[in-house]
């Protein structure tokens, strides 16, 4: 007796099919939830929701701009003007250990504090934060005092000094006022990462993992529990949203 | 020389005086307008250094604005006929250096017309926003007060608004000194000393300033001060440089104390050029050594050495906010302790700051504005010292 191939069995077929029309049937509605898991217009941010970063300094490669070049591109930061009067919403920090010598590469940018010293000293409340723990400027309420500058212990905000032109749609800024980072709180609210967590990304780095600190199932959290990771300045308590590896 | 040809002279040089003041708030508000048209731009101060010059002119006239005063409360609130007699002065001369210093804080600001923002929006974490009240609240007490030290039929509440002034000002000068001790981020400030250490410098400041108006209202008119009252005021001014040099001295031996603050320590006091120079040549030296070897000499004390003295008080007012406010955002922020750290945005570097012109003067403009409500409140009010008028020679000779 000869074995011949064995031929799928109806049952298996009908199987697949059912499958197949099961996902072409829910993927719309997986679609719905996405959506609906973005905010809309008008929607105010949620106070469940704790965005923030944990970056792997072990896997941030000295030189790389990645991250800043994508931050510039997206928030229309393109400037001729003197390094020192330049606004930097993210940068990238070159360290060397007194002791050892070991060198460290990182981005640096608004730490997004739970308690922000620039939303302490901000006398209009043009600094805020929102629910969900993003540190924003209202561009219209600040006067371009700078103590927000000064009370800030990561140095991550800039004044605009000069007149500004093609700014983009999404990210409004304005010469005389304090900005820093958003956590691309544009791209955020369109369900999308912040652009230098994708940049770092493409460059197959990975150094950055953005996401929801206050949900216990988020790679972000699992990572953070996972492996000992510090604040900066953690001695002054500000609870920030920014972690780091490998400092 | 005839009466009336003096006379004549003496408008027209005053007039000339009041011309150059005018100038000089002139070119604060061109200054302020240049930088509001082309931005911070055209100014030294950058993301690191984000105070510059504009504030050192702001701050000294300010929390001079609030010494000042001093005067006046020592005659009304502790009752000294001496002081009380100059009170009104003191109460104008307030007026005035808080007008310009605001002035200057203002128009410094990225938005200076949003002001109106400021106005209305409070937020009452901010040190600044309770200063927004306290400033005007001083503007509002001092006016009043002034009413009734020169209305004879008010002169019975004088008191009270006094002590009420007396307060305020001592709430206000903490405020200021405020603003830097609640600054946590960087190594020059932080420190609950700089409160009281501001109303210590403040006593220094505003009597130099009043002893320097003084002096000068007296030379204008022929007047001359009893050389008893003049030893009071410069040795009072002299313990009062004296004071404000212990609380500097025991600011950075706090500092020198603490580990993490040695190495700003050491740029403020050695390494750091021109904050290192200025601190101890225009601070310690001639703003504190000097005009107390001046007061606390045996020699006679004439006008000149009141005013040479005052000057030179005045002087290391300048060099130690300067070293304080610009040398203290110099320094980097320590955020990475026990490493080396470079960056494009002056991570781990010290920040190198040239004043521009507009910056000098917009702060310039704001004392402008102080001598000239000074030199008119003077010359259409009676806010010169009552009690010396009978050392006039014209006026003595009417007398008798």
């Amino acid at each position: 007796m000869s074995a011949s191939p064995p031929e799928p069995s109806r049952r298996a077929l009908l199987g697949a099919g059912a499958a197949a029309a099961a996902g072409l049937a829910l993927a719309p509605g997986m679609r719905l939830i996405e959506l609906a898991q973005a905010r809309s217009a008008g929607e105010p941010a949620s106070g469940l929701v704790r965005w923030g970063m944990l970056i792997d300094a072990n896997r941030c490669a000295a030189g790389c701009t990645a991250c800043v070049d994508a931050c510039s591109q997206e928030n229309g930061l393109d400037s001729a003007i003197d390094l020192r009067q330049r606004p930097q919403w993210i940068r990238k920090i070159e360290l060397k250990e007194d002791r050892s010598g070991r060198e460290v590469s990182l981005p640096m940018m608004c730490q997004h504090c739970a308690e922000p010293p620039c939303v302490d000293v901000c006398p209009t409340g043009a600094s805020f934060k929102r629910a969900d723990g993003i540190v924003l400027v209202d561009r219209h309420s600040c006067i371009g005092c700078r103590y927000c500058i000064m009370a800030c212990p990561y140095k991550a905000r800039s004044f605009v000094h000069e007149p500004l032109t093609h700014q983009k749609a999404d990210v409004p800024r304005g010469k005389g006022c304090v900005e820093g980072c958003t956590l691309c709180v544009h791209r955020i609210d369109r369900d999308k990462k912040p652009a230098c967590v994708q940049a770092c990304a493409e460059t197959e780095q990975g150094a950055m993992l953005f996401g929801d600190m206050n949900d216990p199932s988020s790679e972000i959290s699992q990572r953070l529990r996972g492996a000992a990771s510090v604040a900066l300045r953690a001695d002054l308590q500000l609870d920030p949203g920014v972690r780091y590896l490998g400092v | 020389m005839q009466i009336g040809q003096f006379a004549r002279i003496e408008r027209r040089f005053y007039w000339l005086l009041v011309a150059l003041a005018a100038l000089a708030v002139a070119a604060g508000f061109l200054a302020a307008h240049a930088m509001e048209e082309h931005g911070h731009s055209i100014t030294g101060m950058s993301n690191q250094i984000v105070w510059g010059v504009p504030h050192v002119f702001a701050i000294f006239l300010i929390v001079a604005a609030s010494g000042v005063l001093n005067v006046a409360s020592i005659g009304s609130v502790f009752g000294k006929p001496d002081y009380k007699a100059r009170a009104p002065l003191s109460g104008l001369l307030s007026i005035a250096m808080l007008a310009g210093g605001l002035a200057v804080l203002m128009l410094d600001l990225g938005r200076p017309e949003r002001v109106i923002v400021a106005a209305t929006h409070f937020n009452f974490h901010s040190v600044f926003a309770w200063n927004v009240f306290l400033y005007s609240g001083m503007f509002a007490i001092v006016a009043v007060y002034l009413w009734m030290l020169m209305e004879a039929r008010m002169s019975r509440y004088a008191k009270p608004l006094g002590l009420a002034a007396f307060a305020w000002r001592f709430v206000l000068t903490t405020g200021t000194g405020s603003i830097f001790g609640f600054l946590v981020a960087r190594q020059a400030y932080q420190s609950a000393l700089l409160a009281p250490m501001f109303i210590v410098l403040s006593l220094g400041w505003g009597l130099a300033v009043f002893l320097m108006v003084q002096s000068a209202i007296y030379a204008w008119n022929g007047l001359q001060l009893a050389p008893a009252v003049q030893t009071r005021m410069v040795r009072l001014l002299g313990v009062f440089v004296a004071a404000g040099m212990y609380f500097v001295l025991v600011y950075h031996m706090t500092n020198l104390y603490w580990a993490r603050q040695f190495a700003f320590e050491r740029f403020i006091l050695l390494d750091g050029a021109i904050y290192a120079w200025l601190f101890w040549s225009g601070y310690v030296v001639l703003g504190g050594i000097v005009p107390m070897a001046i007061f606390f000499s045996p020699q006679p004390r004439g006008p000149l050495a009141a005013v040479a003295g005052s000057a030179f008080v005045l002087i290391g007012a300048f060099a130690q906010l300067y070293v304080f406010i610009i040398g203290g955002q110099a320094f980097p922020l320590e955020i990475f302790p026990g490493f080396a750290v470079r960056s494009s945005f002056l991570d781990g570097s010290i920040d190198s700051y040239t004043p521009s012109l507009p910056e000098l003067a917009l702060g310039v403009g704001g004392l402008g504005i102080a001598f000239l409500i000074t030199a008119v409140g003077v010359r259409v009010l009676r806010f010169t010292p009552q009690d010396d008028l009978g050392s006039h020679p014209v006026l003595a000779g009417a007398r008798d």
